[in-house]
């Protein structure tokens, strides 16, 4: 009997939705027409396959994300990993944090920063430019968001151009967007 | 193209930021799209594009994003006087009970707008006891996630396009 996580992560859950995922073999046409693309290339979940209900939005949404996280140029692909687990700590996605804390651990090479995050939140000791990302991502997170230009400022102090803001706002609003799906429409469980 | 984000958000045509766009127009557009999709769908199943708009105008107003709060009531507008008859664009109106499909698409949408980190099953169950079919839970949480991503994004381009 698998359990259902409560606890921040990095170890990959399973995903177990609370609606009846799409029977890809008697998918509509327009449904196999989004499902053709994945989000970062993996083969087709349960999630995905949940979202094909509604395929209008499934075809654009995944080449959206794939491009938000992957375009070249810009924001590191770190600094975008970072900004989607900044969102998913706040809206208390733990599958989403799991997944890309796990690609983010994999892209520094190290574990601790993720750790302190999941322990600590905001208050995790990080060096600034970290620290700031962080911060930011998770302000913008809340509701209503907060924004302001002393926000973006503690951006540029770190070191930050108009393009990597741009980037962070898109990969954390990204996940604001994600979890309230994947958060929402099932849960984590751990594997068998 | 015009992009109702970067129209609601005031973004200026020159400079840095216009620059920082320009490099990511691809997934600006997408983005347009993908509004497109979720507030004015080819198949819109049992969530009318009216409802859609009053409820993004209601996201809008919670996250008090006044640029798209306003494109949505004008949105909501062009469907006629008796398009939002229980005024649900306005936060904390209810619809009246007896309108179960609506008041469940109204609790879900305000619970992850503003805490969606405290839905759970139950509030899945919630929108299928009240009568709305898996399809078009799926399309409601789909806008919903939509327009809060769009709102913040609004949110950081406007700071963005007003400082100097």
């Amino acid at each position: 009997m698998s359990r259902v996580i409560h606890k921040f992560t990095s170890r990959i859950p399973t995903w177990r939705p609370y609606i009846t995922p799409i029977d890809f073999d008697n998918a509509t046409p327009a449904q196999r027409e989004a499902l053709k693309e994945t989000p970062s290339n993996t083969k087709i979940s349960d999630y995905v396959l949940v979202l094909a209900h509604d395929p209008e939005s499934l075809r654009i949404r995944t080449s959206l994300f794939n491009g938000i996280m992957y375009d070249k140029g810009g924001l590191s692909r770190d600094e975008r990993e970072l900004g989607a687990v900044a969102a998913s700590v706040v809206n208390r996605c733990i599958y989403c944090a799991a997944v890309h804390a796990h690609r983010y651990n994999n892209i520094v090479g190290d574990e601790k920063v993720m750790q302190d995050i999941f322990l600590r939140g905001k208050e995790a000791d990080l060096e600034p430019r970290i620290r700031a990302i962080l911060k930011f991502a998770m302000r913008l997170s809340e509701c209503p968001p907060n924004v302001t230009d002393n926000d973006i400022q503690s951006l540029r102090d770190v070191g930050l151009e108009d393009q990597e803001i741009v980037d962070l706002t898109l990969s954390t609003t990204l996940f604001g967007w994600a979890n309230r799906l994947m958060h929402t429409l099932g849960e984590p469980v751990s594997n068998l | 193209m015009t992009h109702v984000l970067e129209q609601a958000a005031n973004v200026p045509t020159t400079g840095p930021l216009a620059d920082a766009l320009a490099v990511r127009h691809k997934l600006m557009d997408l983005t347009q799209a993908s509004y497109e999709a979720a507030l004015l769908p080819g198949d819109a199943g049992q969530v009318p594009i009216a409802i859609r708009a009053a409820l993004a105008c209601r996201m809008a107003r919670i996250c008090q994003q006044a640029g798209l709060a306003q494109h949505y009531a004008d949105l909501l507008a062009g469907y006629g006087s008796d398009a939002d008859p229980y005024q649900l664009a306005e936060p904390g109106n209810q619809p009246p009970a007896s309108e179960k499909c609506l008041s469940a698409m109204v609790t879900y949408v305000d619970l992850v707008t503003q805490r969606p980190r405290d839905a759970t099953k139950e509030d899945i169950q919630a929108l299928s006891e009240a009568g709305i079919e898996e399809s078009d839970i799926v399309r409601l949480a789909g806008l919903v996630a939509f327009v809060n991503y769009q709102l913040r994004v609004a949110a950081v381009l406007s700071v963005m396009g007003e400082a100097k």
